[in-house]
């Protein structure tokens, strides 16, 4: 009976287990820590596993809808409306499934390594609460089919993330990066809230599909547009609106950095569903696909190169998350710019459009693990400042290990799974204007470089005497770190399969609005 | 031209708050502005759903009459209690900045550089 | 055996086995290579030490290259690249602001006008 309730509630339980968990995380915290541990840990494992049952059920038997406050979770259409859907509605489609299984995967091994990483350290309670909120808005971001409801997403999403981002206070300098973070998502998600209200005035409908369905393309369409694009362009770190992206994910705690690159992504999902969806084929695509292409390479040869003079560990990787949405920028964008034609389409959009959307699980896997093995050696040593490191990597063998599956990872090196988008999305942006691909190329070596770097300053070199002391990172952090090596290795040696399942279904269902709508208002 | 003035009221209002956000430097103000900023696009999605003659949308067995749209009075609702709980979050972290560093002057916070 | 098949993108094939099988082969034939070394030296004298051309070698801390002085050259070469680039990354919040809103009007005037 229980597993009839979790599958036909599904949708709905991978938002609101979070959202009670991080509510009652206080008072179970008043106990003893060791309880408030075994709930937080318990949370996080059930709604990574719901998440996925989600995500195999969708990807079996197509779109499902959730509607809040009917009789039956399927009743879209209320009877005596009129054939509009009139309640708030969770539309789970491929790519949405897809965005879940990342979610829940960094989720958890995220959970597993904080548990001992932020040990010492005070208010701990409140530390899990906005933990369990943030992963909680970042489902939610990714399910809803809603515009509104998207929107309270991102507001909760800031403010959780801008509340972890200021837990270490260090002087004030954690304190400034999350008031400057803070302030950027305001004023994207008032932006957001603008074309809201142009859209809803014109056509008196919040859902997606409705409006996908009543959209022509006037005057204040283009506006709308403009002002969704730039809010979640800003939200993900695309330059030039990416100068929060390092002070952010600097000083923040670690593990709450790599959950902030998957809320990143899950606004790059944003842009896609709301310029794949509900935009489709009405807007100027070959502009604004061209205006993605350009903040692509924009984003990934500024990040690279702003990177390489860094002698700040997370400052360094910081700046490569920002490179590497400039590749997801890239493959997406060349997708969108050939949508109207179909044979381009078919030759290399498809194509280019599942590297940039395959990037984006490699990209949260090996940027995970790579904030993960920082935030390792920060623990052991205590300062993040590369020029006083060296020779690590004779006490600390299992963390280098780790820290190599992801740097080759990330620079493009077969046989891991960065290899694999990359070469999606080389071959086909070559098709498409061999320039960008070059420009694609040299990126990736100079990422390659700043690794190199990385690597030789921490752990290459003699044991140095003031570091003898140095041991191992804890049990419970390299599990959550070879969870996710784990699953850079599998995806890097089977890629076609992971596409078949995962991504394939997920361009298709983005390239496809007519799928989208039929299930929420069902062929009518 | 009359019923046209929220929307010239909105159009103000933004280029106000922007004015402030861009060009003022101490802390506080430009939180003002984000408030002004927040306020224009509530009465935005108010003013939408204004229906020439109407009533309030309160009525459980509705007479038949015109009535004001009740969905943007939802959304506003919402919005207004976002604002709420941003500004109250951006206030704490400029106390906390005061008690930091000694200022709220936003070309002074310049620790986290290039 | 669906679960190796090769990774099709538009205009080729590339085959994760394949490099699975000529890395072992590799690491195999370097292995061979490698059991027939020296084996008898001894330890903690004078032949494990490096040999600096007779010099006295330096404490471990100072011949360490640290981070900042690894690509100095590359950091020299683009110079002109990062004296602008560099200075562009105040650290001041209205700066960042300026640049969302500056980006957005000229997105708005390009797409509304053309």
């Amino acid at each position: 009976m229980i597993t009839d309730f979790v599958i036909k509630n599904a949708p709905i339980l991978v938002v609101a287990i979070p959202l009670i968990g991080a509510f009652l995380c206080p008072l179970v915290g008043r106990i003893s820590p060791m309880w408030r541990k075994t709930w937080v840990l318990g949370i996080v494992t059930v709604t990574s596993l719901i998440a996925i049952l989600l995500a195999s059920m969708v990807l079996t038997h197509g779109a499902i809808t959730y509607v809040f406050g009917a009789s039956t979770s399927d009743l879209t259409v209320p009877i005596d409306s009129g054939g509009i859907p009139v309640r708030i509605i969770f539309t789970v489609d491929a790519m949405s499934a897809f965005m879940e299984v990342i979610t829940a995967l960094v989720g958890f091994s995220v959970i597993l390594y904080s548990m001992v990483a932020d040990k010492e350290r005070s208010n701990l309670e409140q530390y899990y609460t906005l933990f369990l909120l943030l992963i909680c808005s970042v489902m939610g971001m990714v399910t809803t089919g809603d515009l509104f409801n998207f929107f309270v997403f991102i507001e909760i999403s800031s403010m959780a993330s801008a509340g972890l981002v200021a837990y270490r206070v260090e002087k004030g300098r954690a304190i400034e990066a999350a008031i400057k973070y803070f302030m950027v998502s305001t004023i994207a998600a008032i932006f957001f809230l603008f074309a809201i209200a142009i859209l809803y005035g014109q056509y008196n409908a919040l859902n997606i599909a409705m409006l996908a369905e009543r959209l022509q393309f006037t005057l204040l369409d283009k506006i709308a547009l403009i002002l969704i694009v730039m809010a979640l362009a800003t939200k993900c770190g695309a330059v030039p609106m990416h100068f929060w992206t390092p002070d952010a994910y600097t000083l923040a705690p670690s593990s709450v950095t790599a959950m902030l690159v998957v809320t990143s992504q899950a606004s790059l999902y944003g842009l896609f569903r709301f310029v794949f969806t509900l935009y489709h084929l009405h807007l100027n695509y070959v502009m604004i696909g061209w205006f993605l292409i350009i903040i692509g390479v924009l984003s990934m040869v500024i990040g690279v190169t702003m990177a390489i003079p860094q002698k700040d560990v997370k400052r360094l990787m910081a700046y490569h998350a920002i490179s590497q949405t400039g590749y997801m920028l890239l493959g997406v964008g060349v997708g969108l710019a050939v949508l109207g034609d179909s044979t381009q389409l078919t030759r290399f959009g498809i194509i280019a459009m599942e590297g940039g959307i395959f990037h984006i699980i490699n990209h949260a896997m090996y940027k995970g693990l790579l904030f993960l093995t920082a935030g390792a050696i920060i623990f052991r040593i205590g300062s993040r400042d590369m020029n006083r490191m060296g020779g690590l990597g004779h006490s600390m063998k299992y963390t280098m290990i780790f820290f190599i599956i992801g740097a080759l990872s990330i620079a493009g090196i077969p046989p891991f799974n960065g290899f694999a988008s990359k070469l999606l999305i080389y071959e086909s942006v070559y098709l498409f204007n061999p320039f960008l691909a070059i420009i694609a190329m040299v990126v990736s070596i100079l990422t390659l470089a700043s690794f190199v770097k990385v690597f030789h300053s921490i752990f290459m070199g003699p044991p140095l005497p003031e570091y003898s002391n140095v041991k191992e990172a804890p049990l419970p952090m390299l599990i959550g770190m070879g969870i996710l090596a784990l699953g850079i290795l599998l995806f890097g040696l089977f890629p076609q399969t992971v596409i078949d399942t995962l991504v394939h279904p997920a361009t298709a269902a983005l390239l496809n609005q007519s799928s989208y709508v039929n299930a929420v208002i069902g062929g009518v | 031209m009359f019923w046209n003035l929220p929307y010239f009221t909105v159009v103000i209002l933004t280029f106000i708050a922007i004015l402030i956000i861009l060009t003022k430097k101490n802390l506080v103000k430009i939180l003002l502005g984000i408030n002004i900023l927040e306020s224009a696009v509530n009465l935005l999605i108010i003013s939408i759903g204004y229906r020439e003659g109407g009533v309030a949308p309160i009525f459980t067995l509705a007479p038949s009459m015109t009535m004001v749209l009740p969905t943007p009075q939802a959304l506003v609702l919402t919005s207004i209690v976002i604002g709420v709980a941003t500004s109250a979050l951006l206030l704490s972290f400029t106390m906390v900045i005061y008690r930091k560093y000694g200022t709220v002057d936003v070309e002074k916070m310049k620790e986290l550089r290039e | 055996m669906e679960l190796y098949t090769p990774l099709s993108t538009g205009s080729g094939y590339w085959n994760p086995l394949m490099w699975l099988i000529a890395t072992i082969l590799t690491l195999i034939i370097a292995y061979i290579i490698w059991v027939r070394g020296e084996k008898n030296y001894k330890r903690g004298t004078e032949q494990t030490k490096p040999f600096i051309s007779g010099n006295p070698e330096p404490p471990k801390g100072v011949v360490h290259i640290r981070a900042g002085n690894l690509y100095w050259g590359f950091i020299d070469a683009l110079d002109r690249y990062y004296r602008y680039l560099i200075p562009l990354h105040t650290g001041i919040m209205t700066d960042y602001l300026l640049w969302i809103f500056g980006i957005t009007a000229g997105l708005l005037v390009v797409l509304v006008v053309v």
